[in-house]
């Protein structure tokens, strides 16, 4: 047993934290969060530049990372900085799903992503998909050589900066059939591609995307028809992995922050820490945050196991959990300043309750994992 | 990172596998694992069968007569032998007394006490609580006023767990009045056949007697029997209390308590299926399932920061205050578990009938529920753990 970081992991969750905590300030933040593009490029090509998007890979990829502990040190230090730049959209999922299933010349994208000048967006989740990985009710009809794309995408993270999306769409099968699911790469200007793009709650933009009879060539699909939902499945973990330690990450900040204005923040003459009201609930919020990081350590330890899935599952409910408790008891026992947009809480506490709504929430990992203990 | 044993320590797991399945008695097992409860011979049985293989002492220094393991080999040992349903090991004398006695305590003491812990020949219990200093320890009261080379101890101690089988008793008691409550105590060994002391039984609430209250009427201890100087008493209590903390976290007995939950569930009936099947209660189960591996991780990362040689600091109190939680939870599943059937009083506590009423799993978990909740009050309540937590990382 050892639960220290490798010396690589090391410098890298060194060279990061340092790097986000001189440049990415909350007032930088919140200015990228309320600018046009909803991300700074600038951000981006440096922290790609610092290897940040090559951790994620293996070398195999063209990565020099892609182990659990990888994904978890990268995230971790991203969602401490509540940083808003769509690295699990470009690298985990997009990134993921080519280097997995992409023929060679699909690949060469994956070193674009890895060097920061491709950005893409997983187009999977649909109107009434909600956390169902499986339901796909846009189609892909083949049409001589094309393949002819209809149907609607929802809450799709990047989609606008992505040059690039990864669209889900069902060739054979019944509607919430694994089988039958195919992956395509779809350029956004594709003609009868539309997008409604708005930003989201906790920063970063996504968009609707309707697909309106968009023909594409058969060569943009990626890997073999109707079998995408095993590297979905696949890159999903990895995505697990990374909320996880997305929100471990902020959680820290804002039990950070907290235990700050505790200690300075004077009513009634003196520290307001020095109540037991509050500081019994502020020890709460240290032992779930010992709860939590032991959690992540389990997924990431998992992510390359046959128990990765369960893992997860117990590992994303209890985040949820624990990150919906220091998210509320933060804001509370800071009282009306973490209502405010402009102080660090309010934008971390949203990160962290935002993790709970992509793939999969409290509620949806703990009927997984009831499954998956059945199994 | 790794999450997994090295082959040392799977070799050193599978060598307390085999000594188990070859030297635990099974009637010990059978009744570990119906949680009936053990007499003193069973206990002593155990002891006298660690003690023979030399892992009685699992912490103690090799020169003392102990296994002197790490922290990782002694968690590997709880582990085991929660999973093999053997008995505790009862801490008083080997995890609690012995270990001042090492630091503290004089070349004599540590040659007459030390060997008699092993061997079984002393059964020790605990006087530190008083009826008035319970989490504010330190507000004792029992007085030792020196006559000669005497002690004259007067007072009072209670919930002295299996007092009622120990022939000796360490104790804080008051040696000075008159300075700061934590300067003016000293640590004594009593001998409990000393006349002027009276054990009175305590009955549990589950019917159980477990505890007791001691009482000191002018009773004469050598000098000699005081450990270390006179007045640095809460010194060595607080090492007492803060060196062993192994197992504070309970993982293995949680681990047990959640397999025999799942068992009962898959037994007991709800609605026509089995109860596991019943959406309310399987997700219960999962959340303290789910609580129970971030736990036992947590622990994993204390026991190999000391493994290492780095002492283990306001971790311990956090891992006692969940620990404490999601083993009370899981006694909560289980007395649910079992239904009307956990309503009868244990028949064993019943004079004149022991034929077990309802299914044989049924008996004990009502008793298990409400004597565990002592768990959350003992070895410094929840609330004094939080209190600790706090403080610490305020930098108060």
């Amino acid at each position: 047993m050892n639960f220290d970081l490798t010396e690589e992991r090391q410098m890298l969750q060194d060279t990061l934290r340092r790097y986000l905590s001189d440049k990415y300030d909350t007032e930088t933040r919140n200015k990228i969060i309320d600018s046009e593009e909803g991300m700074s490029a600038e951000i981006w090509a440096e922290l790609a530049e610092l290897g940040v998007i090559g951790a994620l890979f293996t070398e195999d990829q063209g990565g020099f990372g892609g182990f659990g502990f990888d994904v978890s040190t990268v995230f971790e230090e991203l969602g401490r900085a509540g940083v808003v730049e769509p690295f699990l959209d470009t690298a985990v999922l997009g990134g993921g799903l080519i280097a997995r299933l992409g023929d060679d010349s699909q690949k060469e994208l994956v070193e674009e992503v890895i060097g920061g000048s491709l950005h893409i967006a997983l187009a999977h989740g649909e109107p009434v998909s909600r956390y169902d990985l499986s339901h796909v009710e846009t189609t892909a009809k083949s049409s001589g050589d094309d393949i002819v794309l209809n149907g609607r995408k929802s809450v799709v993270v990047n989609a606008e900066a992505a040059g690039q999306l990864i669209v889900s769409a069902r060739e054979s099968g019944d509607v919430a059939d694994k089988d039958g699911i195919s992956l395509f790469l779809v350029p956004v200007d594709a003609a009868g591609l539309t997008m409604r793009g708005y930003p989201l709650f906790a920063g970063g933009r996504a968009a609707e995307v309707t697909l309106d009879e968009v023909k594409i060539p058969a060569s943009a699909r990626l890997g073999e028809a109707g079998k995408g939902f095993a590297a979905l499945t696949d890159v999903i973990a990895v995505a697990d992995v990374a909320l996880a330690a997305e929100a471990l990450g902020a959680m820290d900040t804002a039990v950070e922050l907290t235990r700050d204005y505790l200690t300075q923040r004077k009513q009634f003459g003196r520290p307001i820490g020095s109540f037991q009201a509050l500081a019994h609930r502020y020890s709460d919020l240290l032992i779930e945050m010992e709860q939590a990081r032991s959690a992540v350590i389990n997924a990431a330890g998992h992510l390359e196991t046959a128990d990765a899935a369960r893992q997860n599952a117990s590992t994303r409910n209890l985040i949820g959990r624990v990150g919906r408790l220091v998210a509320e008891e933060s804001i509370q026992m800071h009282g009306g300043i973490a209502m405010t947009k402009e102080y660090e809480l309010a934008h971390i506490a949203k990160r962290i309750v935002m993790c709970d709504h992509r793939f999969g929430d409290i509620d949806y990992h703990l009927e997984r994992f009831i499954e998956l203990s059945a199994a | 990172m790794d999450l997994n044993y090295t082959e040392e320590e799977i070799a050193f797991r599978d060598e307390v596998r085999a000594f188990l399945d070859e030297k635990l008695p099974k009637e010990l097992s059978d009744k570990v694992a119906a949680r009936d409860h053990l007499g003193k011979e069973d206990m002593e049985r155990w002891h006298a069968i660690l003690n023979e293989k030399g892992w009685l002492a699992p912490n103690w220094p090799k020169k003392f007569g102990g296994a002197e393991w790490n922290a990782v080999q002694k968690h590997i040992f709880e582990e085991e032998t929660a999973r093999a349903n053997a008995p505790r090991i009862v801490p008083f004398g080997l995890s609690m007394l012995a270990p001042v006695l090492q630091a503290f305590g004089s070349k004599e003491q540590q040659d007459y006490y030390l060997p008699r812990i092993l061997s079984g020949e002393d059964w020790w219990c605990q006087g530190y609580s008083e009826p008035g200093a319970g989490s504010d320890l330190a507000s004792l009261k029992t007085r030792a006023v020196r006559d000669g080379d005497h002690y004259i101890v007067n007072g009072q101690k209670t919930w002295t767990t299996l007092g009622q089988y120990a022939n000796k008793i360490f104790c804080l008691v008051r040696t000075d009045p008159d300075v700061k409550q934590q300067e003016g105590i000293s640590f004594l060994l009593i001998d409990m056949d000393t006349p002027g002391i009276e054990v009175r039984p305590i009955i549990l609430l589950d019917g159980v007697h477990e505890v007791n209250e001691v009482f000191f009427d002018d009773v004469k201890v050598p000098v000699e029997n005081l450990v270390g100087e006179e007045n640095k008493g809460w010194t060595y209590a607080k090492y007492l209390l803060t060196h062993e903390r192994t197992n504070i976290a309970g993982v293995g007995y949680s681990q047990a308590g959640l397999e025999s939950v799942k068992r009962i569930a898959r037994a007991e009936r709800a609605n026509g299926k089995p109860l596991i099947e019943n959406p309310q209660f399987a997700a219960r189960l999962a959340n303290v399932e789910i609580d129970l591996m971030a736990m036992a991780t947590s622990n994993m990362r204390i026991i190999s920061k000391a493994a290492a040689g780095q002492a283990p600091g306001v971790e311990s109190s956090m891992l006692k205050v969940k620990g404490t939680i999601i083993r009370q939870e899981i006694n909560d599943l289980a007395r649910r578990a079992v239904g009307p059937y956990a309503m009868p009083f244990p028949s064993e506590t019943v004079e004149g009938d022991n034929d077990p009423i309802g299914p044989d799993y049924a008996a004990p978990v009502s008793a298990a529920y409400f004597n565990n909740r002592k768990l959350s009050i003992f070895g410094g309540s929840n609330e004094i753990q939080r209190g600790i937590i706090a403080k610490v990382k305020m930098g108060g």
